[in-house]
């Protein structure tokens, strides 16, 4: 069944249309391996949404992906890319943007600021003392404000930001950034149903120019976006496919979606 | 290790050395054991922790005096009551400064140590102004005098031994209390995960305080052990701090083995080094040596692999 | 965001105005040139608790090794005005003349190789900053590239000035011991014992505070500066938005190591001496008190807490000696506990919103780029 899944996938190395190819990806923790011999392919400007149980191992598999834990074995090719091999500003740079699991932004800073600290230049220290924050650079961030539906609140300090501001925020800071993958860990947790609503149309606005992979739990919103689905357990993938059948997927529904 | 007579001096000078460096390594053990249990399992840095100590060598200092003066028929044993109250002394002081400051910043490890830093000023200032610059020493009852001739030439102190074997038996008492006890559990469950451990019952309040109590406790209990080796002063705890901090960290914050392995190289290395060259020199090898490793392999000696 | 007119805001503008009015008008001329001697002597310390504001106000790293930078800029200059002052006639009593007379009194009969380069002015000028920048730059290096920091940063910091002060106490034959460099003279001649060149050389530290000041103050308004506070806040999400935090924290590290080797030359010059005993670790670590007292935020802050903690300490140790201790103990609990922002935190919370009442109105620029919590730091 598996093998049946992955047959249908299997790259043709000539033909590379893959942003992104993971495979044989492996990482042990003391022995214990919250990733086990994963692979996976996403296409240009697909949505792929990665959901599981906790502790499948998804936001190990991101981590792995930018560079934050260090592959025990196996490969992550970005377009031609190797990853593991380089180091996290690095994997920014080559264009994969990341956001995490709790909201990560810069507290103290107004959104202003975090857009613009976020913003793909002066990114060396010399660059950074250099810096001018001049027209491109405030047109930017306002078009990206408006995007994350923070237009107003650009002077805000991020601190009094609703959760749900503080996860668009974060999506902002990366979008500023115009990464060809996105990688979203849990994006509308916390979120109000129209907040939700809200975030599912600003994906699909985005996707007509970056891949994006998508970690979340809220089946509603899966389906709101998904273009394919990914589902991990223990480490490995038990079940790829649309959300249709991933959904009738007994395997799946036994661990994760339940009766 | 014990003298060869064929090989002669050259190899007793060696042991002496050797010996020298062991009593060096049961103070550093003593100092680091308290400094393990309040830097390693509570992440908090206690630049006072000399000052500790010197308050259980001033009160064993004061115990001697008084049994001297007026129980002169139990001198002998004077030194196990002492170091039983230097213990209660630093334990009752830690307890305090735990409840009017520690508490308010375990969140922030920096101030932790800019605070006791003030406080290790004001406890230095305290013991002069209430005891005097001077330094002082305690009498050895009689059995604690004199040596043990292994040959004609190594002499063992009685002293150094009690004290090497003072070490030993606080450590294991420290191993059983921290990893073999249930509230050693307790201890470990709160510094992993505070809210968890509440949340199942655990008084973590009662715990910090009582945790970092203890280590001052040792604390005081490695100054008591102190007096028998060397003489105090005020200021003679701040000159061991850096020392034993780099211990705990060279030896791996969390593990009380590493601490113990780690005083043993820095200790041994040190005083051999003494032999070949002037104290300070061999000082500064073993400082710039620990600190290069340090620079060099943080990750072999003190991170830990978990998620940050 | 607040308002700027070039590099400072509008109460940035006042303060400075007050600093310049306090340090070249009014110390000048209501002390008599002793006093303003202490006072220069003072602002060397200045420096380095601005170098401070940047990289543990600001940067979140604590340094408790500050002293080394001082120390090793001071020891450049010392040891420029040390060769000067020993030429073979004013040494020729010595069994080898031409060398500083310490060395002859510890039976060394050469110059050592590394003295050489600090017969030259400009050299010695380049080597004042150069030297406490490459040790820096190599503790920073070895550190924040394998991500060490926070209290492992401050101990290996400490360790280093106690290695460093038994190093000079050790080698007295090339350092001068523990009592350092003493009894230097001229400077190109210039005898700078005399109360004219104090003069002259307290405005010349005035000058360099102020400047240092202005260059504290452009990495502070520049996006590095923004940087730093997003570093000290989520380091994580800085590296994943494409930077290499590492740089930034040893620029930052450099940065003030250059400041304290500034602070640290122009005390041998201005005080005629330099050593042990103002690199290890207390004098290490009473600097980052000069800065918390004055408000780790604050580059102003960091001014006047070094004034203020120098003068107290001196009429302290004055009259009542034994208090001293008790009070710099205090010092450190109370701006840990009580007043986490310093002066300038008092100054910004509860003074100023009563100025501003009394002449009402008189508004805009209420507050500052400065961020509200410190303990951000880990
Ligand atoms: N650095 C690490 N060291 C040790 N174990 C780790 C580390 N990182 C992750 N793990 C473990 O790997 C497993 C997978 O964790 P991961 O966070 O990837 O799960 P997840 O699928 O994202 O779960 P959730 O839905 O709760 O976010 C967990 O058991 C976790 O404890
Ligand atoms: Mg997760």
């Amino acid at each position: 069944m598996n093998a049946a899944i992955l047959a249908n996938q299997v790259p043709d190395p000539l033909q590379k249309e893959f942003i992104l190819t993971v495979e044989r990806l492996t990482v042990s923790f003391d022995g214990f391996k919250a990733v086990n011999d994963l692979s996976l392919y996403v296409d240009e400007h697909e949505i792929r949404v990665i959901i599981g149980p906790n502790g499948a191992g998804k936001t190990t598999v991101l981590d792995l992906i930018c560079g934050r834990t260090k592959a025990t074995e196996g490969t992550i090719k970005f377009r031609d890319k190797e990853l593991t091999t380089m180091r996290e500003h690095e994997i920014v740079h080559a264009g994969v943007g990341r956001k995490f699991q709790n909201p990560s932004i810069y507290e103290e800073l107004t959104v202003f600021e975090n857009l613009e600290l976020s913003f793909p230049r002066g990114r060396s220290v010399f660059g950074a003392l250099a810096f001018r924050r001049d027209a491109e650079v405030r047109d930017k961030i306002e078009e990206i404000a408006s995007l994350v539906f923070l237009k107003d609140s650009l002077q805000t300090e991020a601190a009094i930001l609703s959760h749900g501001q503080k996860q668009w925020l974060e999506i902002g800071m990366l979008l500023i950034q115009s990464p060809e993958l996105l990688m979203l860990d849990e994006p509308v947790a916390g979120m109000s149903v129209a907040e939700r609503l809200k975030t599912a149309e600003l994906l699909n606005n985005i996707i007509h120019n970056q891949s994006v992979i998508v970690i979340e739990h809220d089946m509603k919103f899966v389906e709101d976006i998904a273009h394919r689905v990914t589902v991990m357990h223990q480490g490995k993938i038990l079940s790829e496919g649309s959300m249709d059948h991933v959904k009738h997927d007994p395997k799946v529904v036994e661990v994760y979606l339940g009766h | 290790m014990i003298g060869d007579y064929t090989i002669g001096e050259f190899t007793s000078i060696l042991a002496m050395q050797g010996f020298a460096g062991l009593i060096l390594f049961s103070v550093f053990v003593l100092m680091a054991l308290g400094l393990a249990i309040i830097f390693g399992q509570m992440g908090v840095i206690n630049m006072a922790h000399g000052e500790f100590m010197i308050l259980g060598a001033y009160v064993t200092y004061f115990c001697s005096q008084f049994f001297s003066a007026y129980l002169p028929g139990l001198f002998s044993i004077y030194f196990f009551i002492a170091m039983a109250l230097a213990f209660c002394a630093s334990f009752g002081l830690g307890i305090l400064v735990e409840w009017g400051m520690i508490r308010f910043l375990y969140k922030r490890p920096l101030d932790t140590l800019l605070a006791t830093w003030g406080l290790s000023l004001i406890l230095q200032q305290f013991y002069r102004s209430v005891f005097g610059a001077r330094e002082v020493g305690v009498t050895l009852p009689e059995w604690m005098l004199g040596a043990v001739n292994l040959t004609d030439i190594i002499e063992i102190p009685i002293n150094g031994l009690f004290v090497m074997g003072l070490t030993i038996i606080i450590t294991v008492a420290v191993y059983l209390i921290m990893f073999r006890s249930g509230w050693g559990k307790q201890v470990r469950a709160v510094m992993q995960n505070r809210v968890m451990a509440g949340a199942v019952g655990i008084n973590t309040k009662m715990v910090d305080r009582i945790t970092f109590g203890l280590g001052c406790g040792i604390a005081g209990i490695a100054g008591s052990a102190f007096t028998m080796i060397g003489s105090t002063g005020p200021t003679a705890g701040q000159l061991y701090i850096v020392d034993t901090f780099l211990v705990v960290v060279f030896g791996g914050a969390a593990s009380l083995l590493g601490t113990i392995a780690s005083a043993f190289t820095i200790s041994q290395a040190q005083s051999t080094m003494e032999f070949f060259m002037s104290g300070s020199m061999a000082k500064v090898l073993t400082l710039l040596t620990v600190v290069g490793i340090l620079m060099l392999r943080p990750q072999g000696l003190f991170t830990l692999n978990i998620r940050r | 965001m607040t308002k700027r007119f070039g590099p400072f805001a509008g109460r940035e503008w006042i303060a400075l105005l007050i600093l310049g009015l306090l340090l070249f008008v009014v110390f000048p001329t209501t002390l008599d040139v002793f006093r303003l001697n202490l006072v220069g002597k003072y602002l060397t310390y200045a420096f380095v608790a601005m170098g401070l504001v940047l990289c543990w106000g600001y940067g979140g790293i604590l340094s408790l090794g500050q002293g080394v930078f001082f120390g090793l800029g001071g020891y450049c200059m010392a040891m420029f005005l040390k060769l000067e002052a020993s030429t073979p006639e004013a040494t020729k009593i010595q069994s080898t003349p031409g060398i500083p007379d310490f060395m002859d009194w510890n039976q060394v009969t050469a110059l050592p190789w590394w003295w050489e380069p600090f017969h030259s002015l400009p050299l010695t000028l380049i080597l004042v900053i150069a030297v406490p920048v490459f040790f820096a730059f190599v503790i920073g290096l070895a550190m924040f590239k394998r991500r060490v920091g926070g209290v492992y940063f401050a101990i290996i910091t400490q360790a280093i000035a106690a290695i460093l002060t038994i190093l000079i106490i050790g080698q007295q034959g090339y350092t001068g011991g523990v009592n350092g460099i003493t009894d230097l003279r001229t400077l190109l001649g210039w005898d700078i014992r005399t109360d004219d060149a104090k003069f002259v050389l307290y405005f010349v530290n005035g000058g360099l505070l102020i400047a240092c000041l202005l260059i504290g103050q452009g990495i502070r308004i520049s996006k590095f500066g923004r940087l730093m506070i997003a570093i000290r806040d989520k380091e994580d999400r800085v590296r994943f938005s494409g930077y290499d935090v590492a740089n930034f924290k040893i620029f930052i590290f450099c940065m003030a190591a250059a400041f304290s080797a500034i602070g640290g030359a122009m005390f041998a010059l201005q005080v005629g001496f330099m050593s042990p005993s103002f690199v290890g670790i207390v004098p290490s670590i009473e600097m980052v008190i000069f800065c918390a007292v004055g408000g780790r935020l604050s580059l102003f802050g960091a001014i006047y807490g070094a004034l203020l903690v120098n003068a107290a300490k001196t009429t302290f140790s004055e009259s009542f000696p034994e208090l001293w201790l008790f009070a710099m103990g205090g010092l450190f609990i109370a701006v840990v506990m009580a007043f986490p922002n310093g002066l300038a935190g008092v100054l910004h919370k509860h003074i100023e919103p009563r100025i501003y009442r009394l002449f009402g109105g008189l508004r805009g620029s209420g507050t500052t780029g400065a961020v509200s919590s410190p303990h951000a730091a880990e």
